[in-house]
């Protein structure tokens, strides 16, 4: 490796800021890429990773910052703009058009034409062979899109942003979807890639993947830029210690909590996936009173699905649940939520909130089965009146209840569905990643809810893919990978070590490759 | 110098709030714009616009459009739209039409069924809320979009309501005191306390509608329907039920306007109803219910009724030919969606400033 004074910087971002309405997602964060490098990005979801490469790509603009190409400010207002700047980005969602074949992606909005204004399709298939022979991968250019493994998809867009001349190329979880083979092919495009002068903005949760393949790192933590090192000199730890920040510990409420007699035991839970495996396989498990008890797992391996299954949300599992050893027959989610379960879920946007409502009809709207008069009619004092106890009881800051829960910060939003599914009086609170995208002071204050919930006899299942969290408020923890459960850990003989490794199982990934 | 940058804040966050206030309250003030100007206008030609038999006439003509508004509210609130509303009018206005003229014919025991009026009025009113049943079955379990599927359910209805009576008016509504069927008319020309029947029959339905929208959890529901599907679903609502029931309202709220018309006229038309779909649209819209759902209120639909209402019937007697007229109609109602979309941006303005406020405070 060179030595890093030589290196090139070819891109800069200095003070940026964004402003959403309910957060600041980036806070004066500066970034710098280095030409034919991989830079690698890291940081916990709601970090500001996406935000920032949003504003890079044209697609955001900054509240405030600048940016310069090769030492020149420039202006990226639009997407067209970014790739003038030589700027190209693969996003987490594909952003092919399944309906068109190969070529045609890579040529859209600059399709070739003829005097006449007909698209030259030969010109554009031959084009796209070479391009697919430089990354020496055979891919059809005129084959349909939607007839492409996924890993294939990526290749596509790899080679779409690279007919554009991109010198910079932004590659946002490019491994969160591929076969460990595919991921190899990936990381073998980057070599090629490099040895071109494309510089790589590579961002990816999967930790030790970054330490293969990265050469540069940064951090970023809550909208903040906490650190900027060569990946040479650094290693794991280093990084989990700076994506997590060294005071966290303290705003943990590291207690011990009562643990009761098992309220809730699952049996061979199984649920079909699409794809002919099982999205939750075979897992048998209980729940004790006053136990909070975390899930631990990479993205996709069943955690939430098996939140899900518990709340009702997928009636083609199979298993059997019981609660306080009376089994639970019901299928709907509004009789589970009856029978204890209140589930508080991962996407607080799509899957939590009702944004054209206010705090009090979002905190209410699980329980109006138990609130209105006789099934029908609905009092506001009394929904008023529980949900101030409850706004007291979590400190959420509101100014009323009756404001659109849309005006609220992320944090305080996140209170209000905590609160929701509070109001239903459950036994059993099933959390899914109930920090995500929250400052790290209301993650401290969720936590200290979630003390004071078991405390008060509820239980919980916290699913969540952050360690020092797992680690520091879970009484037990669960590892599931693929479906399956394969770890279960006491709080203290829970080795982060331990629970990656058992994260991993089933995955094999690129350890073997060698650097 | 902190404190002055805090009072500039104060007054701009008022100048938004009454901007916003202003805004709200748009429909309604359209509504007395207009009445004011026609009265002035008309008071020339020597007519009162605002006498009390004036007034009853343009809500009777309201009544028709209000109805069909707050069954389409409900269905719009939750994200969709009743485009067979219009032909819902029309077969129902048939079905009743037929049961008085002709009675219930069953040929394999060769006798034919006359209803009393009442029982007819049951029947027709069931039998809109049926096809608006399958409306929501067809939107909700079958997965096809609210426009296709009721757009489907247009044609069909109308086209049964030509087949009932192949194409002709079923005319002489009286019924014949022999068959025990008279009093069809009472619907459509009768008074209680010197206001129409159609006129109670809409505040009954829209005191209902009030109150299940602001004050039971059915109401909330849809609400939540239209305005997160997902979150709604989570939250144990049973998304499919609620959607398919607002659908059978809407179509129950259709078969009360086919009767009323059909009693009105003494006749039942097979093309009754046609192009009524889109005035309640516009109704609602008008009303203030945003198309994608989750925002709205029943009252702001009645106020856009009143508004339509007001500027046809007013235009009628400014001898405003009907071309203008629906020139007019056209550019109200696009106005009246330009101004959503400003107040939306004051909306989204008003909570960044509020949030960028907040945090510079802290």
């Amino acid at each position: 490796m060179p030595v890093t004074r030589t290196d090139e910087v070819i891109l800069r971002a200095e003070g940026i800021y964004k402003q959403y309405p309910g957060t600041l997602a980036l806070n004066n964060v500066d970034f710098k890429i280095y030409r034919g490098k991989v830079n690698v990005l890291v940081g916990e979801n709601g970090a500001g990773k996406s935000t920032l490469m949003k504003i890079l790509a044209g697609v955001e603009d900054p509240s405030a910052g600048k940016i310069y190409l090769n030492g020149k400010e420039i202006q990226i207002t639009s997407p067209t703009e970014a790739a003038e700047n030589g700027i190209g980005i693969i996003y987490q969602e594909m952003n092919l058009f399944p309906n068109l074949n190969v070529s045609e992606n890579i040529f859209i909005t600059r399709e070739k034409t003829d005097k006449t204004g007909r698209i030259d399709s030969t010109y554009q298939d031959n084009y796209t062979r070479g391009l697919m022979e430089k990354l020496h991968q055979n891919i059809d250019p005129q084959a349909l899109v939607s007839s492409l493994r996924i890993g294939q998809q990526q290749i596509v867009e790899i080679a779409k942003a690279l007919s554009q001349e991109t010198e910079i190329l932004i590659m946002d979880e490019p491994t969160s979807a591929l076969s460990t083979a595919e991921v190899e092919i990936l990381f073998n495009i980057i070599d090629e890639l490099k040895t071109h002068g494309v510089a790589i903005i590579y961002i990816s949760h999967r930790l030790e993947e970054l330490l293969q393949i990265g050469d540069y790192i940064t951090i970023l933590r809550d909208g903040q830029k906490v650190a900027e090192e060569e990946i040479e000199s650094i290693n794991l730890e280093w990084i989990v210690r700076q994506m997590v920040g060294g005071d966290e510990k303290e705003v943990f409420y590291d207690e011990n909590h009562t643990i009761g007699d098992v309220v809730l035991e699952c049996r061979h839970i199984f649920l079909p996936h699409e794809s002919g495996a099982f999205a939750v396989n075979d897992v048998s498990f209980t729940l004790r009173q006053g136990e909070i008890l975390g899930i631990y797992g990479l993205m996709g391996a069943g955690r939430s699905e098996l939140l899900e299954t518990l709340m009702g949300v997928h009636p083609e599992a199979t298993g059997e649940i019981y609660i306080d050893g009376k089994e639970v027959k019901s299928t709907r989610i509004g009789e589970r939520i009856r029978d204890g379960f209140a589930l508080i879920p991962e996407d607080r946007q799509r899957e939590g909130l009702v944004k054209t409502m206010s705090v009090l009809q979002n905190m209410t709207l699980a329980s109006l089965f138990r609130l209105a008069i006789k099934g029908v009619h609905l009092k506001g004092s009394t929904e008023e009146a529980e949900a101030q106890q409850l706004i007291r009881e979590m400190s959420l800051k509101t100014a009323g209840t009756g404001v659109l829960v849309s005006s609220l910060s992320g944090g305080n939003q996140q209170k209000v569905v905590i609160g929701k599914s509070l109001l239903t009086q459950p036994k059993i609170l099933l959390m899914d990643e109930p920090t995500r995208g929250i400052d790290v002071a209301a993650k401290g204050e969720v936590f200290s809810i979630m003390n004071k919930l078991v405390q008060k006899g509820f239980s919980i299942i916290f699913v969540t893919s952050e360690l020092m969290e797992l680690r520091a408020i879970s009484d037990r923890i669960l590892v599931m990978s693929k479906g399956c459960l394969t770890g279960s850990f006491l709080k203290h003989e829970a080795s982060e070590e331990a629970l990656v490794k058992a994260s991993a199982v089933g995955h094999l990934t690129s350890n073997q490759r060698t650097k | 110098m902190k404190t002055k940058k805090t009072k500039l804040k104060l007054v701009k966050d008022k100048n938004v709030s009454l901007g916003m206030v202003l805004m709200q309250a748009r429909t309604f003030i359209a509504l007395f714009v207009l009445t004011i100007a026609f009265t002035i206008l008309l008071s020339d030609k020597g007519i009162n616009f605002l006498s009390p038999i004036n007034l009853i006439t343009i809500t009777k003509h309201v009544a028709i459009t209000a109805l069909l508004g707050i069954g389409m509210t409900f269905v719009i609130l939750t994200g969709g739209i009743d485009l067979s509303v219009g032909s819902i009018v029309g077969i129902c206005g048939m079905v009743a039409g037929g049961l008085i003229h002709r009675g219930l014919v069953l040929p394999m025991f060769g006798v034919t069924i006359y209803y009393n009026i009442w029982v007819i009025v049951l029947i027709t009113a069931v039998i809109g809320m049926l096809i608006g049943l399958i409306n929501g079955i067809v939107i909700t379990r079958f997965n096809v979009a609210p426009f296709i599927g009721t757009l489907g359910m247009m044609y069909i209805a109308r086209g049964f309501a030509n087949i009932l009576s192949g194409g002709s008016t079923f005319p002489n509504l009286q019924g014949d005191p022999a068959l025990n069927n008279t009093g069809f008319q009472f619907i459509g020309a009768g008074k209680i306390l010197a206001i129409p029947v159609s006129i109670w029959i809409l505040l009954v339905i829209l005191l209902i509608s009030i109150y299940v929208a602001k004050k039971t959890p059915l109401g909330r529901y849809v609400y939540a329907i239209g305005g997160n599907k997902n979150a709604a679903e989570l939250s144990g609502i049973r998304v499919k039920k609620i959607t398919t029931l607002v659908y059978a309202f809407s179509g129950f709220c259709s078969a009360l306007v086919g009767i009323i018309i059909a009693s009105q006229l003494v006749a039942a038309h097979p093309a009754t109803g046609e192009t009524y779909e889109l005035s309640a649209i516009a109704a609602v819209v008008l009303g203030g219910t945003s198309l994608s759902g989750g925002i709205g209120t029943v009252g702001g639909t009645i106020i856009g009724a009143f508004v339509i209402g007001v500027l046809a019937d007013g235009l009628v007697m400014m001898g405003v030919s009907e071309f203008w007229q629906n020139v007019i109609k056209g550019v109200v109602i696009i106005a009246a969606v330009i101004f959503d979309q400003l107040q939306q941006r004051m909306k989204s303005k008003a909570a960044v400033a509020t949030i960028t406020a907040e945090r510079e405070s802290a």
